[in-house]
């Protein structure tokens, strides 16, 4: 076992993509259980493809891709609030446009700018091969910031979440606290894409929120339980990506879900062993 | 100087007028108990009165409490609460939640506002139920704590939006009971919108009964006996 953590870390790119990860797996975590409480899901998803078309064009202009997509994205997360906000019940519709048609635009920023499939297809399926060190600077700095910030709102994250006509009458500054969700979620999935790529990233948002809603009866171990599957998804992932020679960002989805199933089947196993110990006491 | 204040005001929903005329103020330490017909406005008017909603016409004023601040001191129990079906938090977690805006330095909760949360579980007989998972709940035991939450929240004044749908009997009249208790004892204002205004009138200050428009606002002594016979 030792042996085989010492061989991964010899290589500079998995060191890299080891910490990268394990910090974006962690802000995913614990974004995620207010997006999905909250039906901000698609926020994400759309978020994530609004990226790809910000480094797709942002490579065809040779411009530096991270800087842009990381205003393009944060610029998107305001707009994609209000629109969630405004129009309950056309936004998931919007949204999906908005994706479809960033989607559209970074493939035609492609084509145009031959010569970059290579690097486009990085964006879109995540390359850990791609990470330099600022990234890594960039991840570590980001990741540090989201997570205080997390903590720092902690209980106003909860009531915004629960119930948010209440925390508005009640004088909380909801918009305050939806519009850092939504930065926070906008610097995560532009850091994220990098390793797991914009088509898989919301997965990493929407996955350990999921899982941990199943089993958990309170806010707090829902975040707690999150923050761990997320993390022990990614690690798995990534290691089995690095042995057996897979693609890492889907390695960690499929991962991901087979942790998702097994909750899955501890709750039906649980539910069983409650109705048989009742029979027993009759 | 009253707390809040209706002057002329209507509200709408999307440019439809839903009620309108609305003259009348909130002192403090008053019961006003609002009735009238479903879908006559009353939920709208509470959300007019938490600042919500504004007013298409006239002026919600908002004297002796805040208009937007963190401590306004207002407590509010929804009408129906859906957004939360699927939620996973405890009983605890929710009634804390009521208290956001005294967290110290934004961030927690000291020791008097969690004792306080055990207080308002108490008050609405939960405390049992504590660490219970909210969605596990049934109807009136959601409702109580979501009590349990407006009275964390409320300082001077809380907004109650059918209290006693989904109680049992005997639960309703502690529930007016305790309202009561809350008005005369505490000095909490209180608006309350009831379907049972029998139930509400002894201990109502004033009534408001809207059809349309404001059809009746006064003590319930000086009521005419025609609005709901
Ligand atoms: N979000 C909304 N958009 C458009 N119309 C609305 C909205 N909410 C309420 N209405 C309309 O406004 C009117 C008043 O609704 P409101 O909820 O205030 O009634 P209410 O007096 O509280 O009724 P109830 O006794 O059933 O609770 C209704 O005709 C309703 O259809
Ligand atoms: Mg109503």
């Amino acid at each position: 076992m030792t042996i085989c953590f010492q061989e991964i870390f010899q290589y500079t790119f998995m060191q890299r993509a080891i910490i990268v990860g394990l910090f974006v797996s962690l802000c995913s975590a614990l974004l995620g259980v207010p997006l999905v409480l909250k039906q901000y899901s698609m926020i994400g998803d759309g978020l994530s493809h609004v990226g790809f078309g910000a480094l797709a064009v942002a490579t065809a202009l040779n411009l530096t891709p991270l800087p842009v997509a990381i205003v393009v994205v944060t610029v998107s997360a305001f707009i994609l609030l209000r629109i969630s906000e405004k129009a309950k019940v056309k936004a998931d519709s919007l949204i999906a446009l908005i994706s479809t048609v960033s989607l559209a635009i970074g493939v035609v920023a492609v084509s145009m700018s031959s010569g970059m499939n290579m690097d486009i297809n990085n964006y879109l399926f995540g390359s850990i091969l791609a990470l330099d060190k600022t990234d890594v600077y960039l991840a570590v700095v980001l990741g540090i910031v989201v997570i205080f910030t997390f903590f720092f709102l902690y209980h106003q994250v909860f009531s915004v979440t629960f119930d948010e006509s209440f925390a508005k009458a009640t004088g909380a500054n909801v918009t305050v606290v939806n519009l850092i969700i939504s930065i926070a979620t906008a610097l995560t999935i532009v850091i994220g894409m990098r390793i797991v790529g914009t088509l898989l990233m919301t997965s990493m948002i929407i996955f350990p929120a999921l899982t941990s809603m199943r089993l958990c009866k309170s806010f707090k171990n829902v975040i707690i339980c999150s923050s761990i599957v997320s993390l022990c998804g990614f690690l798995s992932g990534i290691l089995i990506s690095f042995f057996f020679d897979t693609p890492t960002g889907a390695s960690i989805v499929l991962v991901n879900l087979a942790i998702f199933i097994s909750f899955y089947l501890i709750k039906a196993v649980m539910i069983r062993i409650r109705l048989v110990k009742y029979k027993e006491n009759k | 100087m009253s707390l809040v204040k209706c002057v002329d005001a209507a509200f709408a929903y999307e440019g439809k007028i839903i009620i309108s005329d609305l003259n009348f103020e909130i002192e403090r330490g008053e019961y006003l108990c609002i009735v009238g017909d479903n879908g006559s406005g009353k939920t709208t008017l509470m959300k007019g009165l938490l600042g919500l909603i504004k007013p298409v016409q006239g002026e919600v004023i908002f004297e002796g409490v805040k208009a937007k601040n963190k401590n306004r001191g207002i407590g509010y129990l929804p009408q129906q609460s859906d957004a939360q079906k699927d939620f996973p938090a405890s009983v605890y977690e929710v009634v804390l939640s009521g208290a956001v805006n005294d967290l110290k330095f934004g961030m927690f909760y000291d020791n008097a506002t969690r004792k306080r949360a055990e207080e308002a579980l108490n008050k609405v007989k939960m405390l049992n139920l504590k660490n219970a998972c909210y969605r596990e709940l049934s109807g009136g035991q959601k409702q109580r704590v979501l009590l349990a939450r407006a009275i964390m929240a409320s300082k001077t004044m809380l907004l109650l939006d059918e209290p006693v749908s989904g109680l049992d009997v005997l639960s309703t009249r502690e529930m007016y009971r305790l309202i009561e208790d809350l008005n005369k004892n505490e000095k909490m204002t209180i608006v309350m919108i009831s379907h049972d205004v029998k139930a509400a009138l002894p201990s109502a200050t004033h009534i408001l009964h809207i059809k349309d428009k404001q059809a009746f606002y006064g003590k319930p002594d000086s009521i005419s006996r025609n609005i709901w016979n």
